[in-house]
């Protein structure tokens, strides 16, 4: 299986290597790392190629990493019902950057894109109808950001004296908890009370 | 001129014909949840459809990012309540292909018996309601005298009817006993009959066929540009079934067939549904043959899993090991993998990626059912506004997983 996944990412390679930036066999699953000018007609290309044909997308989402410059990676989930193997193709973009829409290639697509949109905030150029899917009417902010509360910002409720759903600033009883577990073995960094005053001289 | 050749004076603003557009749900009994469907007609002809999801989002990506990998396992469940287990086995899966451990045979062949009871707890649900939804009201009823049944498998396994938490990376939570085995023996011997009652309700059914054959017609094409699976591919004729293509657990060593269509159309994807019912059931009968044989512990004793409560009462390491899992969690070696795994609606995967602590750094669960609702505004459109109510329910939606 991973000789197999090797040979095809060799392949892949060779034959766009204006597209694949690095290319790796992981857990028995091929990764492949594309530059977000060159996606497109790479999965054009993964798609009509004989020994490829990745016709069904199977998930496109994308991960938060804030500390990163290029703050995204956008994940492409693509199988191959007719060679039976599987790629992901992998492409990391800064935070106000556009990535080509592939409804045109992948009309499941649509959704997938909405949703990354939603919960990320990344654009999609080309998309028809890039409005919100899974929050709200009216949501604000991209709740899967690592940087948006877990908690959100707004809570409703049905007021009675009003007889409508009211939205209001999130007010918790009690702090969100949220504990840190790394054992002090492990090199988490605990701040303790006037450990401050140790580097100020 | 009054020779009538000119009517358009006649037509005042209000006459002239205009769609229709009409809101179907949130709260609708074929609308299998929360489903909003915001329908422009013509006539009785549809024109477009435009589903509005997102009514049951609870954020379940978001929360699992900052909770253990144990303490996301009954999230799973709560995506596709029809069918808890099978969601849990990707999940399982996932970390088990990360942290590379081996799951004991006897827990591989609970998981494959669970698995198939839950495929048919989901396609009796299906069968039934969607039959319901296209107008008869006895297999609904005879269809959950059944899963009620299964459902006490369920909860004779692990104290649950629905939200089960049974399967744990590395095997599966406890043992089954012997009588259990018996009993859902009995039961899989019994079941074709009960199955058979319904085939005859509705299989040569006048109105049935009326309402199924030839509507919502999936092609080749279309599985491929929607991204299909399950038994929305199957009922096209292509045989593409993960448990073959790309066999986890012991699915390989197991001797069933995979059941396709021919038209692809709603009749041929219930007939389908019908027999992969009667295939897992002699799955399901392989496996107590073999968990007979296979006695053996049902948890890979490591990092990952507890230690058994013997050895916890005994051994101070043991001690430390089982309050150590159940708080701070195991940790999960930094990388990311894909994990799918045939649920009964099409193929459900989990993609994690984990930074190596005990928390995963994003989880992405792949629901079936959000592909295949997608695809209503193209096989929908020129049906008559009936048919949608057959076309969802044919389609398998739960909105558990759709909307996470």
């Amino acid at each position: 299986m991973t000789e197999a996944l090797q040979e095809l990412g060799a392949l892949i390679a060779a034959k766009r290597p204006d597209c694949v930036l690095t290319f790796a066999v992981e857990h028995d699953e091929l990764n492949v790392d594309v530059a977000p000018a060159s996606l497109f007609g790479l999965i054009e290309f993964l798609k009509n190629d004989p020994s490829c044909q990745f016709s069904t997308l199977v998930d496109l989402t994308a991960v938060d990493y804030p500390s990163r410059a290029k703050r995204f990676d956008v994940v492409y989930h693509f199988l191959s019902m007719y060679q039976n193997h599987r790629i992901r193709l992998r492409v990391s973009i800064r935070e106000e950057d556009m990535l080509p829409s592939i409804i045109d290639v992948h009309p499941s697509a649509n959704w997938f894109e909405r949703e990354v949109f939603d919960m990320f905030g990344i654009l999609f150029s080309g998309h028809p109808d890039l409005r919100r899917i899974l929050t709200d009417y009216g949501f604000r902010g991209h709740p899967l950001r690592k940087d948006f509360p877990t908690t959100g910002y707004t809570e409703v409720r049905y007021d009675e004296a009003e007889k409508r759903v009211v939205y209001e600033p999130v007010s918790l009883v009690q702090e969100y908890r949220q504990f840190d577990f790394m054992s002090p073995w492990e090199g988490a960094e605990y701040i303790l009370p006037g450990d401050e005053k140790k580097d100020t001289p | 001129m009054m020779d009538g050749s000119k009517f358009d004076d006649v037509l005042t603003g209000e006459q002239k014909i205009r769609n229709f557009n009409i809101n179907f749900g949130p709260q609708h009994p074929a609308a299998h949840g929360v489903l909003r469907l915001v329908l422009e007609l013509d006539g009785e002809i549809v024109e477009r459809c435009d589903p509005h999801i997102g009514l049951l989002h609870r954020g379940t990506e978001k929360l699992m990012e900052s909770r253990t990998y144990l303490q996301n396992l009954p999230y799973l469940d709560r995506l596709d309540y029809v069918a808890p287990m099978n969601q849990e086995h990707a999940w399982c899966l996932a970390i088990e292909k990360l942290t590379g451990v081996e799951v004991p045979r006897r827990a591989s062949l609970i998981r494959v018996l669970y698995s198939e009871i839950g495929r048919i707890l989901s396609h009796l649900l299906n069968v039934t309601t969607q039959a319901m939804d296209v107008g008869a009201l006895t297999p609904p009823l005879w269809g959950f005298e059944e899963r009620e049944k299964l459902m006490i498998f369920y909860e004779r396994a692990c104290g649950a009817r629905l939200h089960a938490a049974y399967f744990r990376p590395g095997g599966v939570h406890q043992d089954l006993p012997d009588d259990l085995l018996d009993d859902i023996e009995e039961w899989a011997i019994n079941f074709p009959s009960a199955l058979n009652d319904i085939d005859e309700l509705l299989t040569e059914n006048r109105i049935f066929k009326q309402r199924n054959a030839d509507i919502g017609v999936v092609t080749e094409e279309d599985i491929q540009d929607y991204g299909f699976s399950g038994v929305m591919v199957r009922g096209s004729g292509l045989a593409w079934d993960l448990r073959r293509a790309q066999p986890y657990e012991c699915y390989d060593e197991f001797d069933f067939q995979i059941p396709v269509g021919k038209n692809g159309d709603c009749y041929d994807r219930y007939l389908c549904r019908m027999e992969e019912m009667r295939q897992s059931t002699s799955i399901i009968r392989q496996a107590i043959v073999k968990l007979r044989e296979a006695t053996g512990d049902v948890l890979a004793r490591g990092k990952i899993t507890p230690p058994s409560r013997g050895e916890m009462k005994t051994s101070m390491e043991a001690l430390i090991h089982h309050f150590k899992l159940y708080t701070e969690g195991f940790h999960v070696p930094a990388g990311e993998v894909y994990c799918a795994v045939e649920a009964p609606k099409g193929e459900f995967g989990v993609y994690l990626v984990a930074d190596g602590t005990n928390r995963p750094y994003r989880a992405k669960l792949r629901a079936p059912g959000y592909l295949h609702l997608q695809a209503m505004d193209y096989i929908c459109k020129g049906h008559q506004l009936a048919d949608v109510a057959a076309i969802i329910g044919t389609m398998d939606v739960v909105f558990g997983e759709i909307d996470r």
